[in-house]
């Protein structure tokens, strides 16, 4: 029999330090063991294993569920089925040769991806890229972020049951994959940026296109909160749903809406401005349950503020060269750097260690996904097996992060 | 042998009440054949419709616009392989989709399509198509259990809580529909008095009920029937385990619920048995609430013209259907590529033309009327299914639960105790 006392618990009333002697956390030690599976004619407990093929786990996820009816009493993580070695790679790569390698950890948001490799390269070569190329940069990566969320949006009201928003959104982040296209020739994985700054100057009439975009998309983000904010269904399935408070959430190293949806109000492009981002004025939205629907609401309100700042980036963008000075053959000084930018996920870090060669000594990437996810456990503990799915998708995870 | 046959069409009878057994079957192959048209038709316009809702073409391939997808399903579904699970129970898997599919079809036993147009008429008519289909629930928790997997399992105990927990609400709704034939107070504006009804659980008795008393029972007791009609509405769609209430076979987290395993023609079954039932349990409603086969307004829209105005409505309708038909061959792009589907697509317009032209002969017209209109309204809830799909997020299963019973049962209960105190009172 499970240990029924613990159903009375609250996911926030577990600190993180108990999951470790935490009673369902022994229970999923069984698995580990090797005790005989038990039935469930024997047992109230159920294992059952959601993923790695599985409609709702957004890629190759794989959660042990130990359920008592349909009641979560602990979870378990088990990542690593789409690991390429990417922080391996590296290590065989020279610095220009890891850039589009990147791109392929979050191909959500490949732009943000790049962004941060760049400028921790930068940084350790101790050069700056010029300010058009900040510029073009931000636009590019706020458009990013957009897409990003776009799809965050529509998987997750998917899972949750809503099939029409996933169609609107992606119609929607078409057009920004259309701009990237017209921009550097890829949708996905772009490999918009070079370290030091762009390759490719903005095309003809890319202003113009931006804008026209900036002009279309408001009324669709209120389409799909019309759809979705006030639905009675959508409120009784995503309020009080997944919550993890403003403590737990530091604690773990949530970072991202999920972190500002717990009330703590921080973003690396207010806390640590890189790029362009001083230039430019927006808000930080944050939550205050740290539930499922606050941090909907963090990212929709984030969404309209990513348009601010691109309008904001398009008013204001400077003319000049969209190169710094880089030497042909990048061999950075012996040194370590480590530089974060703020992806659409939450806290997107390389922490690169140069020995003085054209080889990265090691890359090591702080995945805001990989973080997010820990939080999982605490989250769904005595929710229900569809709160699980819930919070999968409102994690917003990418498998190719996890797993790098 | 002869005058067995045409005894029948003298009478005024359904064939069942009649005992002619000759015509019973006639009546069961027509109904049965029908529905699995319906099912079929149905199939094609919510994978259609439900892509206009999505910004979607939909089906677009196979025939002109993918009229012919459903076939090529089917025929895709019975060529493909008949997987049963090693660990399965063999007979129990086997015999699951069959119940559901018996369940959910033998409930057409009793549904009036007009006055005689039913196989036949039980005195019990609503308790026989109540029982009948909560019967499919057995085969949804034998279908789960036989699989000996874990998701399905899930999604046949879900099921089974959902529609035992919804049937009770929606036994209350059917109770003060039934009271209300019985009952002869004041209708809205005034309307349905002076006639006095006798309570019945006969489907089609329930139908003249409302014509005696004209009124729909939707409008009887002005918010009465109405409140007693929403609750079978949503209790109905939980019955038949479609969004919002589609958590047996939640996509997103039970893969495909309780026929997860189940592949080819077995899973097809159960396709035309959760169809099938959709259908049942509208028919259900619109005999109850929205008067059954009558036409919309027979009381203020009387007399002859009124008479011949819709009785022209289901001619009407099917040249409608054929002019889009027409409308689409001339949208059709002139690519010869196209040519084949061009020809079907005016093919196709002119059997419906002349479904049409067929329709305005008056005999036909008489005779058709009361199915066309039985059909229309619950083409109207088949649409309703599908934008409900369209629109909501899934319910979870503790809310779905609270819904069931500490908002639909008291709800459902309260309706019933007034529709009875009115009843007494007017």
């Amino acid at each position: 029999m499970p240990d029924r006392t613990m159903f009375d618990l609250k996911p926030t009333d577990l600190k993180p330090a108990d999951t470790k002697t935490d009673e369902a956390t022994k229970y999923l030690s069984h698995l580990e063991l090797g005790e005989p599976d038990k039935t469930f004619l024997d047992s109230n407990e159920l294992i059952i294993n959601m993923g790695p093929q599985h409609p709702a786990t957004h890629g190759v996820l794989r959660v042990i569920l130990k359920l008592d009816g349909e009641k979560v009493l602990g979870t378990e993580c088990v990542i690593g089925y789409l690991h390429r070695g990417v922080e391996k790679i590296a290590e065989n790569r020279t610095y220009t040769m890891f850039n589009p390698y990147v791109d392929r950890m979050d191909y959500v948001a490949a732009v943000s991806n790049g962004l941060g490799y760049c400028e921790a390269v930068e940084k350790l070569l101790n050069i700056e890229a010029p300010p058009r190329a900040k510029y073009i940069r931000v636009i590019l990566t706020e458009l990013n972020r957009l897409a990003s969320h776009q799809l965050w949006l529509g998987t997750h009201a998917l899972d949750i049951g809503a099939m029409t928003p996933l169609f609107y959104t992606f119609r929607d982040r078409e057009e920004i994959l259309k701009i990237f296209e017209k921009y550097c020739g890829a949708r996905l994985t772009t490999h918009a940026f070079r370290i030091g700054g762009c390759q490719y100057e903005t095309y003809e009439g890319f202003e113009r296109d931006v804008i026209k975009f900036l002009d279309f998309v408001p009324p669709k983000i209120d389409e799909y909160e019309e759809l979705l904010t006030t639905n009675r269904i959508w409120l009784e399935r995503t309020k009080n749903v997944g919550v993890i408070s403003r403590a737990d959430a530091i604690a773990l190293g949530v970072t991202g809406p999920v972190l500002r949806a717990s009330g703590v109000k921080w973003d690396l492009r207010k806390a640590q401005p890189y790029a362009a981002y001083s230039d430019f004025d927006f808000e930080i939205p944050v939550g205050t349950n740290g539930d499922t629907y606050d941090r909907y609401t963090v990212r929709m309100e984030e969404m309209r503020q990513s348009l601010r700042i691109i309008r904001q980036a398009v008013d204001k963008i400077p003319e000049g060269p969209i190169m710094a000075k880089v030497p042909k053959v990048i061999k950075p000084p012996v040194g370590e750097i480590y530089h974060s930018i703020e992806a659409p996920k939450g806290e997107l870090g390389y922490f690169i260690v140069s020995d003085g060669s054209t080889q990265p000594y090691r890359v090591r990437v702080r995945p805001p996904s990989f973080v997010n996810l820990q939080a999982l456990g605490i989250m769904v503990r005595g929710a229900l097996v569809a709160d699980v799915i819930a919070v999968i998708g409102t994690l917003d995870i990418v498998l190719g992060e996890v797993d790098r | 042998m002869l005058d067995y046959i045409t005894s029948y069409l003298s009478s005024n009878t359904t064939p069942g009440q009649a005992g002619n057994v000759f015509w019973a079957t006639v009546y069961i192959l027509v109904v049965f054949g029908g529905i699995s048209v319906a099912v079929m038709a149905m199939n094609w316009l919510e994978r259609k419709a439900l892509a206009h809702f999505q910004i979607r073409l939909g089906p677009m391939r196979v025939g002109p616009h993918g009229l012919l997808q459903p076939i090529a399903d089917a025929i895709k579904l019975m060529t493909k392989e008949d997987i049963i699970p090693a660990e399965a129970d063999k007979f129990v898997f086997w015999i699951a989709p069959l119940i559901i599919l018996c369940a959910s079809f033998a409930v057409y036993i009793v549904i009036p399509f007009g006055p005689t147009h039913a196989i036949t008429d039980l005195n019990i008519g609503i308790l026989f198509m109540l029982g009948v289909s909560s019967l499919s629930v057995l085969g949804i928790v034998m279908a789960g259990w036989a699989s000996n997997s874990h998701y399905p399992l899930i999604g046949a105990l879900r099921s089974s809580a959902q529609m035992v927990s919804y049937e009770v609400a929606m036994g209350m709704a059917v109770v003060s529909a039934v009271l209300m034939t019985s009952l002869h107070g004041l209708g809205p504006y005034g309307v349905g008095v002076g006639t006095s009804g006798t309570g019945t659980l006969s489907m089609i008795g329930i139908v003249q009920a409302q014509q005696e008393q004209h009124v729909w029972f939707l409008f009887k007791f002005f918010p009465l029937g109405f409140i007693a009609f929403g609750i079978f509405a949503i209790a109905m769609v939980a019955e038949t385990n479609r969004a919002p209430f589609d958590l047996p076979e939640a996509e997103s987290e039970l893969t495909a619920g309780f026929h997860t395993e189940y592949s080819g023609l077995r899973w097809s079954l159960f396709m035309l048995g959760e169809y099938a039932a959709m259908i049942a349990v509208s028919s259900i409603a619109v005999t109850l609430w929205l008067g059954g086969w009558y036409r919309p307004f027979p009381n203020t829209l009387t007399g002859e013209t009124w008479d011949l105005v819709f009785s022209l409505f289901p001619g009407l309708t099917f040249l409608g259907l054929a002019a889009i038909a027409f409308v689409g061959v001339r949208r059709m792009p002139k690519h010869p590529y196209f040519r084949v589907q061009t020809i079907g697509l005016a093919g196709f317009g002119a059997v419906l033309g002349l479904i049409g032209l067929i329709l305005f002969v008056p005999p036909v017209r008489n005779r058709i009327q009361d199915i066309f209109w039985f059909v229309a309204k619950v083409a109207g809830f088949m649409y309703l299914y599908i934008w409900y799909r369209a629109t909501f997020p899934r319910y979870r299963f503790d809310q779905l639960m609270k819904v069931g019973w500490k908002v639909l049962l008291p709800i459902g209960i309260g309706v019933l105790i007034l529709t009875a105190i009115l009843g007494v009172v007017l």
